[in-house]
Parts: C-alpha cells; structure tokens; sequence
C-alpha cells in the first residue's frame, strides 16, 4: 500500500467502519504521513529511532510520577485512617459519659471520613493497576527498541536501495504503531495521576488546616471540646468530692495542729486531737 | 491476523477467532454509536478476552502493523470517539513522529 492510502482509503468509509479496523487505519495513517515526509531512508530509521529513546524516557517518567502519586495517596489513607479511628474512640468515649448526642455526631463525623477513605482506596487501586501496566509497557517497548536499532543497522550494512524502501516502511509503521500505543497510554496515566494529584492536594491542604473535620461534620472539635468539658467537669467534682471530705475530716485537725505547736510526740498529738484540750482554739 | 490492545501490544490470532472478533467489532460500534455503555463493556470485555486468551504474543523483533487495534481494555466511550475523531489522536502527545 503507497503512503498515504489508509487515510484517503479511511476518510471514504469511516462512517460505517468498525471500532478497531478505524483505529488501526488511524495509526497506519498516522505512519505513513511521517514516512512521506522522509526523503532519505536512513534519516527514516535515525530519526524514528531517536523518538523511540525519547519515548523510552518519557514512558520511565511515566511510571516514577504513578508511583509518587501513588505514595502519596498511600499516606493520605493511613491519616484519614487515624481520623476515623479517633472519631470512634470519641463516640466511645461520649457514650461511657451517657452523651448519647455527642456520640451521634462523632459517629457522623466517622461516617463522612470514611466515606472519603473508601473513595481514595479506589483511586489507590487504580493508580496501582496504571502503574502495572506502564511498567510493562514500558518493558516491551526497551525490547522492541532494542530490536529496532538491531534491524536498523542491518537495513543500512545489507540492503540494496530499494529493499531498503520496504523494510524500512515495515520496520518503521510497526514501530511507530508501538509508539503511539505507548503515547496514548502515558497520556492516560498522566491525566489520571493529575486527577489524583488534584485531589490529593486538596486533602493533603484538609488534612493540614484542620479543616478536614469541620469540612466533613461540620462541628468537629465541638465534639472534643464537651468531650473535654465533660472530662475536665468530672475531674472538678472529683476535686470537690475530695476536698469535702478532707474538711469533714480535717477541721479537729486544724485544732490539734495549734495544739501541739513544739509537740514530737506523735501519739499524744493525735490523743490532743481527739480529745480537745480546755482553753485551746479561742 | 494481527490484533493490538492498546497497552498491551500485539497478539497473533487464529483466523477463526478473527471471525468473532469482526461481529463482536459491529457490536462495538453500534454501542458506540449509541452510548450504550452496558453493551460497549460487554463487547469490550469479550473481544479483550478472546484476544489475550486465543492469541499469541508478536515477538518484538518482527515489525508489523495491526490490522485490529483493540482500545484500551478498561477505556470508556468518550475515550473511543476522542481516538476516532477525525482520524486524529490528539497530536504530538501520543509521540508518533
């Protein structure tokens, strides 16, 4: 087939073509065209060759920023985790107290973060399987590079002009066909990665403001607030408690310690405290 | 017959499943034409399927082109007519020369 003639031959019929004869017409077109443009068959497989290195890098790149986003979701889970744990030990903690009300909004709270949990595993999930698949691809593209210069430097030592023309076409349409393959799928993993960077920021920003409670609950540290009224509240009764009953029992001692200003003796100390001298404390 | 799924490379299969996938191919564009995306996934899966079951990997030091390019295996509809639209692929970022 001359350059060129899948595309003429496509535009007739794309419209009732089917999916993947079309798309495979696309990449062939989109091969020939760059042949057409090439005058020296050598250029052809130097300069064919030369974009096949720089995909090699770009496909690398590719699969380094997968993995970065990746660790970074990955952290953002295990925070957002921490979250949901302390909204649970709250809800606990509230209802030991008999706040049932408080409970409620903290099981609330828990039940909005966790729903962003679960989102970001998904995306966790999907990040791992674009991540997967650009390695390979990118694994079977080093070796068809390789064979590539291999077949290259075979053309040039080997054949004659015209021979060349044809090896050269086929070497280069099928390579070129791996190419855009691979373009195509760094395009989608750089869009996706970009969508999860975007919303990993987004979190990351939640997550550092302190924000990402009252983002969710609306009245997170409300909820810590009573949490610690209730405890601090506790504590001053308890206090109070004490303090009663260390009076109930500590206003003889109060005598007993005029009493006894110079006194050592122990014993007759707390005998003057339980039997109160005459003329002692007024 | 030479069958590609993008991201996956490209498989040798046997003429009768050739076959197959050319009626699962019609279903696949009828989907598309429709929005239909029940049936777009379900063609979809079948035809990856078949592909990576009944086919064999090409070596990589035998260069061909594909006369099937399967999309990618979890693409969407909107992905497929942006791949069809006006014999383009969106330019210089899919990296063809």
């Amino acid at each position: 087939m001359p350059p060129g003639a899948a595309l003429s031959g496509m535009k007739g019929t794309a419209a009732s073509m089917s999916v993947m004869k079309r798309v495979s017409l696309i990449f062939r077109a989109k091969a020939n065209k760059a042949l057409d443009r090439m005058e020296d068959p050598r250029e052809t497989l130097d300069y064919s060759y030369q974009q096949q290195v720089e995909m090699l890098t770009r496909v690398r790149r590719g699969v380094a920023d997968v993995a970065t986003s990746r660790k970074r979701v990955e952290l953002q889970m295990n925070s957002l985790q921490k979250e949901v744990d302390r909204r649970d030990s709250q809800a606990r903690d509230a209802l030991s107290k008999g706040r049932e009300d408080l409970a409620r909004a903290a099981l609330q709270n828990k039940a909005g973060l966790q729903g962003q949990l679960n989102d970001l595993q998904g995306q966790y999930a999907n990040l791992q399987e674009q991540e997967e698949k650009l390695t390979l691809a990118s694994q079977r593209l080093q070796s068809r590079v390789d064979a590539f210069r291999t077949r290259k430097e075979t053309i040039k030592a080997t054949y004659t002009a015209a021979e060349a023309q044809t090896r050269i076409n086929e070497a280069f349409s099928g390579i070129s066909e791996e190419m855009g393959d691979i373009g195509l799928a760094i395009q989608r993993a750089e869009d996706k990665t970009a969508q999860m960077q975007a919303r990993a920021g987004a979190i990351d920003e939640l997550l550092a403001s302190g924000a990402l409670e009252d983002h969710v609950g609306g009245q997170q540290d409300a909820i810590q607030a009573e949490l610690d009224k209730l405890g601090a509240t506790n504590s001053i009764e308890a206090e109070l408690a004490q303090m009663k009953g260390e009076i109930a029992a500590g206003a003889p001692r109060q005598i007993e310690a005029n009493s006894n200003n110079g006194d050592s003796n122990g014993s007759e100390a707390t005998r003057a405290a339980e039997q109160p001298q005459a003329g002692d404390g007024s | 017959m030479i069958v590609r799924i993008l991201g996956e490379g490209q498989f040798q299969v046997p003429d009768e499943v050739a076959a197959k996938l050319t009626a699962l191919d019609s279903e696949l564009d009828a989907a598309v034409h429709k929005a239909d995306d029940a049936a777009f996934h379900a063609a979809l899966g079948q035809a990856v399927g078949l592909v990576r079951e009944s086919g064999t990997t090409v070596p990589a030091d035998t260069f061909v082109t594909a006369d099937y390019i399967l999309p990618f295996s979890d693409a969407t509809i909107d992905e497929v007519r942006k791949l069809l639209a006006d014999g383009t692929l969106g330019g210089d970022s899919i990296g063809l020369p």
